[in-house]
C-alpha cells in the first residue's frame, strides 16, 4: 500500500511476529496445559519428574532397626518409643556408606522440645513430664542424667554412681 | 509480469503469515485441553492434622527443613507449629518462635518486636498446637495468579513450583490466603511445601509424618476409600482452615478450635 | 536474611512466611504507570476532543508520556527477584493472572503511544531532514542527525496538505484507540490489587477504577508541574537570547499563554480528583460500615498506626489542600505548582498507603508489620528495593524527556497540529 499511514503498523507487526518466533526458540517445548485445565495446570510437564529426582534424607527408623535392632529394643518399651530414631540423630541418607557414622545429639536443645514443662491441661503436652530449662541444671547436658533410650526409671546414672 | 522486488514482498508476507499462527498455537492446543477433560486420576493427595495430639516438639519442622534443604538458619519454613494459649479473660495468645524449628522451650509467648510476653499459668483456660502447612488447594489461588506458569498443580493434586520458569514476582506468595509460600533464600523463587513429592512418589511418607512421634500428622489417598486418613476425613468431625475463600484446601483439623487463624 | 526480613519489624503473630514482599518498588510501579495513562489522557483531550487551549501541552504530554514508557519497567525490573525471566510473561503467559496482561497491554501501549509521536513529528522530521540535506557542508552532529532523521521517517516523505491530513486523522484515531488502552494500563495494576482475595485491604471492586482516576489525576498533575517547570526555564532562555533577536516571544507573551494552558487544565485535574476522592470515601465507608471479620484489623491499622499516612498527607495535603489552592479565584502559576506538586505527593502516598498498607497487617489478623525503607544501600537488595531504587526511577523520566526533546523538540514546532 502506497499510503505512509500504514508504516507504523508495520514495524508492529514485525515485532509481534519476532516475539512470536523468539517463543519457539525460548519455550520448552512440554510447556503447555495439562490434567487441570489452563488456570491450574499451564507448565512445563517435565519439571513433575525433576521434583520427584530429590534426594531422600530421612530413611524412616524401619532402615535403621534392620541394623540397631539392640537400640529398637531398648527404647520400644520406653516412653520415648514413637520417636524416630532420625529425630535425634538427624537422616539416614546412605548410612552406612555414606555417611560412616551419624551425630549422635547430647545437648539440652533436642530435649526440652518436648520436655520444657508447659501447664497445659487438656492437652497431651501438659501430660509430658518437664523442668523449667532456665532453673533445673541449666549448664549440664541432661544426657549426663537421663538415658534417653530409656528414660525410665529417671536418674538412672546417678543412681549408678551413688 | 510480477517484477523481482513484489515477489519478494508478497513471498515474505506469505511465509510470515503461515508460520506466525503456527507459532501461537502453542498456547492453545487442543488436542492437550481435550486430555485434560478425560481422566480422573487414582491418587488425590489429602493431608490429617490432629490438634489433640500435638505438644509442639517441632521435629517436624527440624526433619522438613532437612529433608527438603531450605536452610536451617533462615527464617522461612515449608511447615510451622502455632501455639495458642487463651487465657480465662478470652484473651488468645498466639505464637510460632521460628516456626517452632526448635520447638516451644519456654512458656513465655513470642510477641516478636513487642517481646516476650508471661502468662500466669492459673489463667490460662485452654492451650493447644497447630501445624500448618500448604494445603495443596483444590482451586488454588497461588496457581491463578501466576503470571508465567511457574506454579502448578499435578494429575494428583499436589501444587508444584518450577524453580527454572519461576520469575520471583511474588504474586503467588501475596495470593495465598494462609501465608505458605516464601521465597527460597538460596534459589531466589517462589518456594512451598509440596507433601514432600519427591517421598510420596515412591510410597514413603512425608518428612513431617515420619518425624511426629505424636501421630498428629497423617497424609492420604482420599481417592482410596480403604485409606485410613480417608476414612477419618469422611466419617469424623474435620474442618478445614478458612473455607470462606472459596480455594477448597486438601488439610483436614481434628479439633481446630474457634481460636485458630 | 530472607528477601523481606531486613525493611520488616514483626509485632503481635505473624505468620513464620510472612514479610513485606512488595515493598517501594511496588509502590513505584503502579505510581510510575499512572503518570504515563494520565500524561497520554491530558494529550488526547486535544487530539479526540479538540480542547483547542491544551494544544501546547498536549505535544508535551504526549514526549512526556513517551519518556516515561521504559521508566514503567524499570520498578519491576528491580523488584523481580530474577529480572533475566522477566521476558517469560510475554513467552508464556497465563492470562488467569493480571499480572500476564502486562506483557501484551504494555506493548501495546508502547506501540500506540509511538506511533501518534511519529505522527505528530514527521512533518517536523521531513523539514528537518530536508534543511538539513540542503547544507553544502555538514558537521559531525549534522551528519549524525540527518541519518537519525532520516531513519525515523521511513521513507515517508511526502509533504502536501493531503498527506498531512492523513497525520492528523492517524493521529486523532491513535489517541482514540489509546485512551481505553491507557485506562487498561492502569486499571490492570488496580486488578492486581483488587482481586486479591487473601489481602482484606486490598480486595475491593472499586480498586481498578481507583488506580485509573487516581493515574489520570498524576498525570495531568505531572504535566502541569514539568509544563509550568519549562516555561520557567524557557522564559529566562528567550530572555538572554531576546537581546539578539527582538523577534522572539518577550516574557509577557509567554506568561499570558502559560496561565491560560494551566487555568485549563487544572480543570479537568480537579474533576478527576472529585472522582478519586469520592471512590476512595465510599470504600472506606462501606468497610466502616460493614465491619466483616477483618475490620478490627483494618481498623487499627487505617486509623491508628497509618492515620498520619492517610488522613493528613494523602488526604489532606494530597487532596484537601490542593482543591481550594485550585478553586480559590485569580489562579497564579506559583499557587499551580504548588497545588500539582502536593497532587502529585498524594497520588504517591495513596499507592503507598494501599501496597505497604496492605501488608502493614497479617493475614493472621493477630498482628502487624512495619515497613522501614531501607535508605542506605549497603547492599544490591537494600539499593534495588530502598530509597536509592526509588530515586533512580523518579529521576530517569526526567533525564529521558531531556534525551528525546533534543530530536523530538516540544516547543515552537511547526507540526500537524
Amino acid at each position: 500500500m502506497k499510503n505512509h499511514v500504514w508504516r507504523p503498523l508495520y514495524i508492529v507487526l514485525a515485532i509481534v511476529g519476532g516475539i512470536l518466533l523468539v517463543r519457539t526458540v525460548l519455550v520448552p517445548n512440554d510447556f503447555g496445559v495439562y490434567e487441570r485445565g489452563y488456570m491450574y495446570g499451564w507448565h512445563r510437564k517435565s519439571n513433575e519428574a525433576e521434583w520427584k529426582t530429590v534426594r531422600v534424607k530421612y530413611k524412616t527408623a524401619k532402615v535403621c532397626v534392620e541394623c540397631h535392632i539392640d537400640k529398637y529394643n531398648d527404647i520400644k518399651n520406653s516412653g520415648h518409643a514413637a520417636i524416630s530414631c532420625e529425630n535425634c540423630h538427624g537422616p539416614g541418607y546412605d548410612h552406612p556408606k555414606d555417611p560412616v557414622g551419624l551425630n549422635i545429639d547430647r545437648s539440652r536443645d533436642l530435649c526440652i522440645r518436648c520436655h520444657s514443662f508447659m501447664p497445659y491441661k487438656g492437652n497431651v503436652r501438659g501430660k509430658i513430664p518437664g523442668i523449667n530449662p532456665e532453673k533445673h541444671y541449666p549448664q549440664a547436658q541432661c544426657v549426663m542424667c537421663h538415658i534417653p533410650h530409656n528414660p525410665k526409671p529417671m536418674n538412672q546414672k546417678r543412681e549408678v554412681k551413688s | 509480469m510480477i517484477n523481482r522486488r513484489e515477489f519478494c514482498k508478497k513471498a515474505i508476507m506469505v511465509a510470515g503469515g503461515v508460520v506466525l499462527p503456527l507459532t501461537a498455537l502453542e498456547i492453545f492446543n487442543p488436542k492437550r485441553l481435550r486430555a485434560e477433560r478425560d481422566g480422573k486420576g487414582k491418587v488425590r493427595w489429602v493431608f490429617l492434622v490432629d490438634i489433640h495430639k500435638c505438644v509442639g516438639c517441632g521435629f517436624c519442622v527440624k526433619a522438613c527443613k532437612i529433608e527438603n534443604e531450605v536452610p536451617y538458619d533462615a527464617n522461612v519454613t515449608r511447615t510451622w507449629v502455632e501455639r495458642y494459649v487463651v487465657t480465662k479473660d478470652g484473651q488468645t495468645c498466639i505464637d510460632s518462635p521460628k516456626g517452632a524449628r526448635d520447638g516451644f522451650t519456654t512458656q513465655k509467648i513470642d510477641q516478636a518486636h513487642h517481646g516476650m510476653k508471661e502468662i500466669n499459668p492459673e489463667e490460662i483456660a485452654k492451650a493447644f498446637f497447630v501445624p500448618k502447612l500448604c494445603n495443596q488447594c483444590d482451586n488454588p489461588a497461588c496457581v491463578q495468579v501466576c503470571p508465567v506458569g511457574a506454579t502448578y498443580q499435578t494429575e494428583d493434586g499436589i501444587v508444584l513450583v518450577d524453580r527454572s520458569w519461576c520469575i520471583g514476582c511474588g504474586y503467588c506468595v501475596m495470593g495465598c490466603p494462609y501465608g505458605v509460600r516464601f521465597f527460597h533464600p538460596v534459589y531466589h523463587v517462589a518456594e512451598k511445601c509440596n507433601f514432600c513429592y519427591h517421598r510420596i512418589s515412591k510410597g514413603m511418607k512425608t518428612a513431617c509424618v515420619n518425624a511426629c512421634p505424636f501421630g498428629a500428622r497423617q497424609i492420604g489417598n482420599i481417592r482410596d476409600p480403604e485409606d485410613p486418613v480417608t476414612k477419618i476425613i469422611t466419617s469424623e468431625q474435620v474442618n478445614v482452615l478458612k473455607e470462606e475463600f472459596g480455594t477448597k484446601p486438601q488439610v483436614f483439623y481434628l479439633g481446630l478450635s474457634r481460636e485458630v487463624k | 536474611m530472607v528477601h523481606g526480613e531486613a525493611w520488616t519489624l514483626k509485632e503481635f503473630f505473624v505468620y513464620p512466611n510472612e514479610y513485606i514482599y512488595w515493598s517501594i518498588q511496588i509502590v513505584m510501579y503502579p505510581f510510575m504507570t499512572g503518570l504515563v495513562a494520565g500524561a497520554f489522557v491530558l494529550s488526547s483531550l486535544y487530539h479526540v476532543f479538540g480542547v483547542k487551549q491544551l494544544k501546547e501541552i498536549a505535544r508535551f504530554a504526549l514526549v512526556f508520556s513517551l519518556a516515561l514508557l521504559p521508566v514503567a519497567m524499570m520498578p519491576l525490573m528491580l523488584h523481580l527477584q530474577q529480572p533475566q525471566r522477566g521476558i517469560y510473561v510475554m513467552m508464556t503467559p497465563h492470562f488467569t493472572s493480571a499480572i500476564a496482561a502486562f506483557g501484551i497491554v504494555f506493548t501495546t501501549y508502547a506501540m500506540i503511544v509511538l506511533s501518534e509521536i511519529w505522527f505528530v513529528y514527521r512533518q517536523f522530521i521531513v523539514q528537518t531532514i530536508l534543511e538539513l540535506r540542503a547544507k553544502q557542508r555538514r558537521s559531525t552532529i549534522e551528519s549524525v542527525q540527518l541519518a537519525l532523521y532520516s531513519i525515523l521517517a521511513m521513507r515517508a516523505m511526502d509533504l502536501s496538505p493531503e498527506a498531512l491530513h492523513k497525520d492528523e486523522r492517524a493521529v486523532g484515531i491513535l489517541a482514540a484507540i489509546g485512551i481505553p488502552v491507557a485506562c487498561f494500563l492502569h486499571g490492570y495494576a488496580g486488578f492486581i490489587f483488587g482481586s486479591v482475595k487473601a489481602n482484606a485491604l486490598w480486595m475491593t471492586p472499586l480498586m481498578p477504577v481507583i488506580f485509573i482516576c487516581s493515574a489520570v489525576v498524576s498525570g495531568v498533575a505531572l504535566c502541569i508541574a514539568t509544563y509550568i517547570v519549562t516555561m520557567e526555564l524557557r522564559k529566562l532562555i528567550y530572555a538572554w537570547k531576546r537581546k539578539n533577536d527582538p523577534r522572539l516571544p518577550s516574557t509577557d507573551e509567554l506568561k499570558s499563554a502559560e496561565i491560560i494552558t494551566v487555568t485549563m487544565t487544572s480543570k479537568y485535574l480537579l474533576m478527576f480528583m472529585v472522582l478519586a476522592i469520592t471512590l476512595e470515601m465510599l470504600d472506606l465507608i462501606f468497610r466502616n460500615y460493614t465491619a466483616v471479620k477483618s475490620w478490627d484489623i483494618l481498623r487499627s491499622v487505617i486509623y491508628e498506626k497509618d492515620f498520619f499516612k492517610i488522613f493528613i498527607l494523602q488526604y489532606g495535603l494530597g487532596n484537601v489542600l490542593p482543591f481550594i489552592l485550585f478553586l480559590l479565584p485569580g489562579l497564579t502559576i506559583r499557587r499551580a505548582l504548588i497545588g500539582s506538586l502536593l497532587v502529585l505527593m498524594g497520588v504517591f502516598m495513596m499507592r503507598w498507603n494501599v501496597v505497604i498498607g496492605g501488608q502493614a497487617f497479617s493475614a493472621s489478623f493477630s498482628g502487624f508489620m512495619e515497613y522501614q525503607m531501607p535508605i542506605w544501600p549497603s547492599s544490591i537488595e537494600l539499593f534495588k528495593e530502598g530509597l536509592f531504587g526509588a530515586l533512580t526511577v523518579i529521576t530517569t523520566p526526567f533525564v529521558l524527556f531531556y534525551l528525546v526533546t533534543r530530536v523530538l523538540p516540544v516547543f515552537g514546532v511547526k507540526d500537524s497540529h
